[in-house]
């Protein structure tokens, strides 16, 4: 969980709006240290959580989860965590064995044109058994609201699942998660977002995906590499929207660079001049384009009137 | 080290040490050691070497166990088979078992082609002699004096002296010799003597990557490359290496067609794979021929699904083979994707310039140098004289 990430975006592990549809999406960059900051901070808070990790095994998220602090192998004797494995529950339909083992959720892989209702009720027993009605018999914990994190959503095109079936899942998940119980939801899509070439036909999929979802959200968070190529210590740059709020609207426009070092988390530091958001509240269709500067020599410049954010070249 | 951000007070006793790799690869409650392998210092994975010594620099110290390398082929895709070559000649070097799978060479072909290693160190594995016994003084006149102390010592050096190297270095103008290569255990998968079976029903998969991926999940089942497998034997890593995945010969039209009807039978096949590998001491190096990939959004998506990628570009026949700038070099290397496992990001490569170069003793790759300095000698001097 990252203090500074907490700060701007106004949340808590006590104090979070519930029923919000978090996007999260990259383009040539990787925004999957953002999951681990939704994820410890939804722990913390005492959500149950479920956790649809698609690629990355189980110990990869438990590592990071201690050094920020949370303990998912505990979290998941408690049965606060449900976490789908991907990777080793495809390993049982992709290669037939002769028992049939493990959860039916990722059946999709058998025929993706089928779509992704089998993930979908996974999901749903994942998030409706926290104690629905009352307590275990004997005394188990009562948990907050459910949270739904997907890590990550683009990889089942890859795997031959339709945009469309995949937003219908995201629906799905939204209607039951966010708007029946209250819940959060947020999802990872990862793009390799090459729009200047004349790629229409091929990365459809995947722009889809992401359009579709953008306007089902309720925030967008978008990390993105620097325009002027790879700098030693800022990486890419973070663009922060969601117009729905009743809060001062110049937090809100703000764009952060970002950069992450193996030991610490990405830092936020006001900085230099950001001309760009992204709204994504269809209310507001914003659209101006923000470039961060960064000199060679790492020098970040605070502007004067301190309204845009940078990140900082933490050593 | 310690966590950043901790607002809630843990006592620091349940924060893992560093170096423990918790990695899904080993238990807990010990590190074992295995040959040819270092815990890496930035997250404590246990890392092999790629072969290379640069590119081990390059992805972070080696290559970590359970992780594929993805090696986008040059054109005449020499240089990403001579990548491969060394792969699997640090395995035999390092006493790992090797699983080699092809559509068209005969796997036997490849192995006959390693590079011999320049030995210093490397153990050669003979027969055990019979320790010379003092009473036989016939052999001992020809043979060189040893202390009378090491006489009845056994000749085999011991295995530990090779392990205690990481990365080694290959001559590439001779092979490896047959009785180093032998002592590897070599599991091979030749496509053409597969008999074809019915489609399957189970996946989209094609049936040549799903006899790929069943003899190999046999092989690590069968061999305990199993991470969940009983800690009773001695552990050892299997490398894996598949030259020209995705071709044609595997039946997949991927790299024939602008809209493959399989599109995603190759894909599908990486996820398997990463499955089986995240569970598994194996490590695998695939070279795919992504120039004959028309779509880019599915070369995207299959770098994605690999933890470490790199394309390499040759030379040779392109105008650049005579552009000075590149002179020295016999093409460049551009890094894709480098993981980051257990912890939060990557460190990246420095530089996005780089270029290789296949030296007879050495693969090296470096920062990319143009060849400034003897061009504006020159003008210099012309400006003094005609001033």
């Amino acid at each position: 969980m990252f203090t500074e990430l907490n700060s701007i975006l106004n949340t808590t592990p006590d104090s979070f709006t519930q029923g919000e549809f978090i996007l999260l999406s990259d383009r040539q960059s990787d925004a999957s240290f953002l999951i681990h900051h939704f994820l410890s901070l939804y722990l913390r808070a005492r959500c149950k959580v479920c956790f649809l990790g698609l690629v990355q095994s189980f110990n990869h998220y438990s590592a990071i989860g201690q050094r920020l602090g949370v303990s998912l192998t505990q979290a998941k004797e408690k049965g606060q965590l449900v976490f789908l494995e991907g990777l080793k529950e495809s390993l049982s339909v992709l290669i037939p064995q002769d028992t049939e083992t493990g959860t039916r959720a990722m059946d999709f892989l058998r025929d993706p044109a089928v779509g992704l209702k089998s993930l979908y009720e996974f999901v749903r027993s994942g998030a409706t058994s926290s104690g629905v009605g009352g307590r275990e018999a004997d005394g188990g914990e009562e948990w907050g609201p459910p949270v739904l994190l997907v890590d990550d959503l683009s990889v089942l095109l890859s795997l031959g699942v339709s945009a469309g079936a995949a937003l219908d899942f995201s629906h799905y998940c939204r209607a039951t998660v966010c708007s029946q119980l209250q819940g959060n939801v947020v999802m990872l899509a990862r793009s390799d977002g090459r729009r200047e070439e004349e790629e229409d036909g091929d990365d459809e999929g995947s722009e889809r995906l992401l359009r579709g979802l953008t306007h089902q959200c309720s925030l967008t968070l978008q990390v993105q590499g620097l325009p002027t190529g790879f700098c030693r210590d800022i990486h890419g740059q973070k663009c922060a929207g969601g117009g729905d709020k009743a809060m001062n609207s110049t937090n809100r426009r703000n764009s952060f660079s970002t950069k992450s070092t193996t030991k610490e988390p990405p830092s936020l530091l006001p900085g230099h001049r950001a001309l760009f958001s992204s709204f994504t509240f269809p209310a507001f269709p914003f659209g101006l384009l923000s470039l961060l500067h960064v000199t060679t020599d790492h020098h970040v410049s605070i502007s004067p009137d301190n309204t845009s954010w940078v990140l900082s070249c933490q050593k | 080290m310690a966590a950043p951000v901790s607002t809630v007070g843990k006592p620091s006793a349940e924060r893992l040490p560093l170096n423990t790799t918790s990695f899904q690869k080993k238990t807990r409650t010990k590190l074992i050691s295995i040959p040819g392998t270092r815990p890496s210092v930035q997250n404590g994975q246990l890392l092999v070497s790629t072969g290379v010594t640069s590119l081990d620099y390059l992805l972070g110290g080696g290559l970590a166990v359970g992780t594929v390398l993805l090696v986008e082929e040059d054109r005449y895709d020499s240089y990403s088979r001579m990548i491969l070559k060394y792969f699997l000649a640090e395995g035999v070097v390092c006493r790992h078992e090797l699983f080699v799978a092809s559509a068209q060479d005969n796997p036997d072909d490849i192995l006959q082609e390693l590079p011999a290693p320049i030995l210093d160190d490397v153990a050669i594995h003979k027969p055990v002699e019979q320790p010379r016994l003092s009473c036989e003084p016939q052999d001992s006149l020809d043979a060189m004096k040893i202390a009378w102390r090491y006489q009845n010592l056994p000749k085999v050096q011991s295995a530990l002296a090779s392990s205690s190297r990481f990365g080694h270095y290959y001559d590439v103008s001779k092979t490896m010799e047959p009785e180093i290569r032998q002592a590897a255990k070599c599991h091979r998968f030749y496509l053409t003597e597969h008999p074809t079976q019915s489609p399957p029903t189970h996946s989209t998969m094609l049936e040549s990557y799903s006899a790929l991926l069943k003899s190999l999940q046999e092989v690590i089942n069968s061999e305990g490359f199993d991470v969940a497998a009983p800690m009773s034997k001695s552990r050892n890593i299997l490398r894996i290496g598949l030259p020209s995945l995705g071709s044609a010969l595997w039946g997949d039209d991927l790299s024939c067609h602008d809209n493959p009807r399989n599109g995603h039978a190759l894909a599908t096949f990486f996820y398997g794979l990463r499955a089986m590998l995240r569970s598994s001491l194996a490590v695998a190096v695939v070279t795919v021929p992504s120039h004959l990939i028309q779509d880019r959004a599915l070369m995207g998506n299959i770098t994605r699904l690999c933890d470490n990628a790199i394309a390499l570009e040759s030379f040779k026949g392109s105008e650049r083979e005579t552009n000075p700038l590149y002179k020295d070099y016999h093409g460049l290397l551009h890094v894709r994707q480098v993981p980051h496992l257990n912890c939060l990001a990557s460190k990246l490569p420095d530089h996005k310039d780089l270029a290789f170069k296949l030296k007879r003793k050495q693969f090296t790759i470096e920062l990319c140098q143009p060849v400034s300095t003897i061009g504006c000698q020159k003008s210099k001097v012309k400006l003094l004289t005609v001033a």
